[in-house]
């Protein structure tokens, strides 16, 4: 196959991912991304020109090297936010999915844009050759949203839609901060949100710890978090019952509305998110 | 043979009747299982309270020092003990090594001084008459060992360019097939072995003159074991009638051995599977029930996890702790592509969870691609709660050894009761470059060990001159190291021979000779900085380089870099070849090993500085793994460099250590929903 001129930036390579996605994947940490969450654990990977430049054909050469160990993964791009270089993305998956190799977007949505059509048209490319979207949402109201990332969440709720209607599967995450993102009713209005998603395969509480903090004194970045401590995982897994009760009582509410369950039928097998 | 034996109504018909073919016995008989761990079931009462009893006595012994009670006056053979029991009501399965649990036997074939050193050390003085006979009157296989080492050889061995060697202890490794015991009680064994003496060649070359010595010592060991079991009240001269005898008469076959043998390894082999035939015989006869054949599994195991021996503290540096490697084989595929999983194998995992957790005895699971799911998940659920089960590429070695393999130690494959292996310690590769370097000196001792090559006296390293050097150095090591295990097992067979263990073998035994490599990490990033990047000597005031100084950066072994990872294969086939350049004791074929288990520290403190910007007394990386924090780029990177190493020519093993935290193993389910139109079952609140 005649190589690409196309190289995306890339941060770095982690060869045993098995926290993104299904089984052990090659995770591809792209460089650069537009967010700026205050507990971002990732800081090193803001600035969009770091990082080494790649084809996506050196990136599937380290996949298939060690394809034996990757055989219930795949591969999986998170950053940084790898929306933000989509057409090498899209390479990327596209070369993979040519491979039989399982594609996951670990993403905060950011950068989708529903009111445009060059945008849509991007997208779409990019969901058809996307297996699974781990979908980040960092907080339902808009404010706090700001305040926590710097950015309007709109378009990344948007964007959940988006992915239900391309049928692409996703599993939601969020980051649990103590004092930020652990309220009632934060966690209740995110259950209702994804308990519309009928493309949900699985709920990823994350508990916040402060292992980034290092990081932002070596670059010499004020850390806004300094202060704030690690979630512990009771109250992690108690966060986690509040938004799975609130999607079940949308998924009751819509099935009665609806007279049948509002959701599709499962895309890929559920046995992936165990 | 005479065909049929009551104890083997209904087990299907095979040439396991008519020869000694525990493997035909197994394969004509076992039930693959497919299902799950549902039907296990938990400790019952008396298993509970002989446990409890065990942890108060461990608890003794760990206040008492590490040693509850030694014997100094008993010399330990098959029936030198009476019974000891910790509650004869309760055990369902008995047996002790000397008369009473927790006490260690006196076991001085393999040493006199180390016997007496074990017991010194814990405060117990051996019987003067028991020291002096062994001094004067008996030869022990260490001060025969001695007799004929060569000055280098001993020197090799005090400048720690060769250690652990088996040269004032047992040798161990060796695995007798315990289950002939249970199949054909020890009666036919010994006629099948009185036939094998009848038939050796007749003109009475010395190897003749062996054989015949050696099959009768194995006969007497086979009546002695009989003894053992008349000692507990057991009739073993006959085949084992149902699953509650099989277990005691495979233990009775592993206790004879212990007894015998203070091995460095004393391991049990692969009894799951079989002892499984006759727990469905018993269970589909309603003879026992699943609750009474866990308990007989639970005590065995609890038996195995109290065999103890006396050793040094030397000993237990070199072996990092005081392991009696009871490694015993589970699973595994066979070669008619059935797996051979069977609720046997599910009963032994789950004693970690009856007895709790335990090092001993090493369960060892024989990891195939084609296990069943359900074992797995099994296998993967208690390795997450017990954190003590070893897996081992049944894929890999089913190809060399076949379907009736186990492991003797941590990796040693070996067909059961057709192979064994004479254990033969490590070579310190990077002791031996800096010898490359330095012409032979010793850059700790400064003395000349190796031969008084030209040593490099450049300032900067030049690769190809270091590897001219290196192999040569190489060559000569493999021929000291070599001929040192020559002496010590014609020396161990003369003086420490493992008659029991050998008259559960087959007449005629392949002998592995096996070999190992320490720091090979170490030599294979050594390599790579002189070739890739400046490495500067630094010598003391009489030219000896002592240190050095690196230049630049390197490709580092354990990063998935051919560059390295190429070097570090080549390194290991080299020795290899070098050590196959050598005559061996007895025909043995040659093997080498890449293990993590010992030494590591020991040999790292021994070692001067690296090329690799190792420091002087650091330790080396364990076994075949990669330099402590020099692979950066994900355990896989680090797997994939060590599974470059050649198997073929490190036929007795390679271990890689892997450590990582639960939580980058995978999601935990108390934050992880997955699979949510399962899980959410939206009719209840």
């Amino acid at each position: 196959m005649r190589e690409s001129k196309l190289t995306g930036r890339i941060h770095s390579l982690e060869s045993f991912g098995t926290v993104d996605g299904p089984g052990i994947r090659l995770v591809v940490f792209f460089q650069g991304c537009p967010m700026r969450c205050r507990y971002c654990h990732n800081p090193d990977t803001w600035a969009p020109d770091g990082g080494t430049e790649m084809t996506a054909e050196a990136i599937i050469r380290e996949f298939e090297k060690n394809k034996a160990f990757y055989r219930e993964g795949g591969i999986t791009a998170t950053g940084g936010e790898p929306l933000q270089q989509i057409a090498f993305l899209t390479e990327l998956f596209t070369l993979a999915h040519q491979k039989g190799i399982h594609t996951c977007l670990d993403t905060s949505g950011i950068l989708f844009h529903s009111q445009d059509p060059a945008v849509l048209e991007r997208f779409d490319r990019l969901a058809a050759v996307t297996d699974l979207v781990l979908l980040d949402i960092k907080h339902m109201d808009p404010d706090e949203h700001r305040k926590l990332t710097g950015h309007d969440n709109t378009e990344i709720l948007r964007f959940a839609r988006y992915l239900e209607e391309k049928q692409v599967p996703v599993w939601i995450r969020h980051v649990v901060v103590p004092g930020i993102t652990d309220g009632q009713e934060e966690l209740t209005r995110l259950g209702d949100f994804i308990g519309g998603l009928g493309n949900l395969k699985a709920l990823d509480v994350l508990p916040y710890h402060t292992m980034g903090e290092a990081k932002y004194k070596q670059l010499g970045i004020a850390y806004s978090l300094a202060g704030v401590p690690a979630m512990d995982r009771e109250q992690a897994a108690a966060c986690r019952k509040v938004i799975l009760k609130a999607l079940q009582a949308r998924r009751r509410k819509d099935r009665e509305e609806n007279g049948k369950e509002n959701r599709e039928k499962p895309l890929t097998s559920g046995e992936n998110a165990i | 043979m005479a065909g049929q034996y009551p104890e083997w109504d209904q087990f299907e018909h095979g040439i396991w009747e008519r020869e000694i073919n525990v493997r035909d016995f197994i394969q004509k008989n076992y039930t693959p299982y497919d299902g799950d761990d549902s039907f296990l079931t938990g400790p019952t009462d008396a298993t509970r309270q002989l446990w409890a009893q065990v942890m108060e006595l461990s608890k003794q012994e760990r206040e008492a020092g590490g040693v509850l009670d030694m014997d100094t006056r008993v010399i330990s053979t098959i029936t030198s003990h009476g019974p000891g029991y910790l509650n004869k009501e309760l055990e369902t399965i008995v047996g002790f090594q000397t008369d009473k649990p927790f006490k260690r036997a006196l076991q001085p074939y393999g040493g006199i001084r180390m016997a007496v050193k074990a017991c010194q050390e814990n405060g117990y003085e051996v019987d003067p008459e028991i020291v002096e006979f062994f001094t004067v009157h008996r030869k022990t296989h260490n001060a025969g060992v001695f007799d004929a080492y060569t000055p280098e050889m001993r020197a090799c061995r005090s400048s720690h360019i060769i250690t652990g060697l088996p040269d004032a202890y047992g040798r161990g490794r060796i695995i007798g097939d315990y289950r002939r015991v249970a199949l054909y009680g020890v009666d036919i064994l010994i006629e099948n072995k009185k036939d094998a003496l009848n038939t050796t060649r007749t003109i009475m070359y010395s190897d003749v003159i062996r054989e015949r010595e050696e099959i009768s010592e194995q006969i007497r060991a086979l009546q002695e074991l009989k003894k053992l079991g008349e000692i507990y009240g057991f009739d073993i001269s006959r085949p084992a009638a149902d699953v509650k005898e099989a277990i005691q008469w495979t233990y009775f076959g592993y206790l004879a051995a212990v007894k015998e043998q203070n091995g460095a390894a004393m391991s049990l082999g692969r009894t799951s599977t079989f002892l499984d035939i006759y727990a469905q015989r018993d269970l589909a006869a309603g003879k026992y029930t699943e609750e009474q054949i866990q308990e007989f599994v639970d005590h065995f195991i609890m038996k195995l996890r109290l065999i103890k021996f006396a050793r040094t503290p030397e000993y237990n540096a070199l072996f990092s702790g005081d392991p009696q490697w009871v490694t015993e084989s589970i699973g595994g595929v066979g070669i008619d592509g059935r797996h051979m999983v069977t609720k046997m194998s599910f009963r032994y995992l789950h004693t970690l969870e009856n007895l709790g957790t335990a090092p001993e005895p090493n369960l060892t699971v024989l990891w195939s691609t084609q296990l069943p799911m359900n074992f797995k998940r099994f296998c993967a659920k208690t390795s997450i709660q017990s954190s003590s089960i070893q897996y081992e590429n049944d894929d890999l070695m089913r190809i060399t050894h076949g379907d009736d393999y186990a492991i003797a130690c941590c990796v040693s494959s070996m067909r059961v009761g057709k192979e064994m292996q004479f254990f033969g310690a490590r070579a310190n590769l990077a002791k031996c470059l800096l010898y490359a370097i330095n012409g032979g000196v010793d850059e700790i001792s400064k003395k000349q060990v190796g031969p008084k090559f030209r040593p490099i006296t450049s300032e900067y390293l030049d690769y190809d001159e270091v590897m001219e050097k290196f192999q040569d150095m190489m060559k000569w090591l493999a021929k000291v190291y070599v001929n040192a295990l020559n002496i010590i097992h014609y020396m161990h067979d003369k003086y420490c021979y493992e008659r029991l263990q050998m008259a559960l073998h087959d007449r005629r035994v392949t002998r592995w000779f096996a070999t190992g490599i320490a720091g090979l990490s170490v030599v294979a990033d050594s390599l790579s900085a002189i070739r890739y990047a400046k490495v500067k000597t630094i010598r003391d005031e009489n030219g000896i380089v002592v240190d050095y100084e690196i230049e630049g950066d390197f490709p580092k072994y354990g990063n998935d870099d051919d560059r390295v990872d190429q070097m570090a294969a080549q390194l290991v086939h080299d020795f290899m070849g070098y050590v196959r350049g050598n005559h061996t004791y007895r025909n043995g074929i040659p093997t080498t090993s890449i293990l993590t288990i010992t030494s590591n520290v020991v040999y790292g403190k021994h070692t001067g500085s690296t090329p690799d910007g190792r420091k002087a007394g650091e330790p080396f990386a364990p076994g075949a793994n990669p330099m402590h924090k020099r692979d950066t780029h994900g355990a896989v990177a680090s797997l994939a460099s060590v599974a470059k190493l050649p198997f073929k020519d490190a036929q007795d093993g390679i271990s890689n250590t892997f450590s990582i935290i639960p939580d980058a193993l995978g999601k935990s389910t108390q934050v992880f929903t997955g699979d949510l139109d399962v899980d959410l079952n939206l009719d209840e609140e």
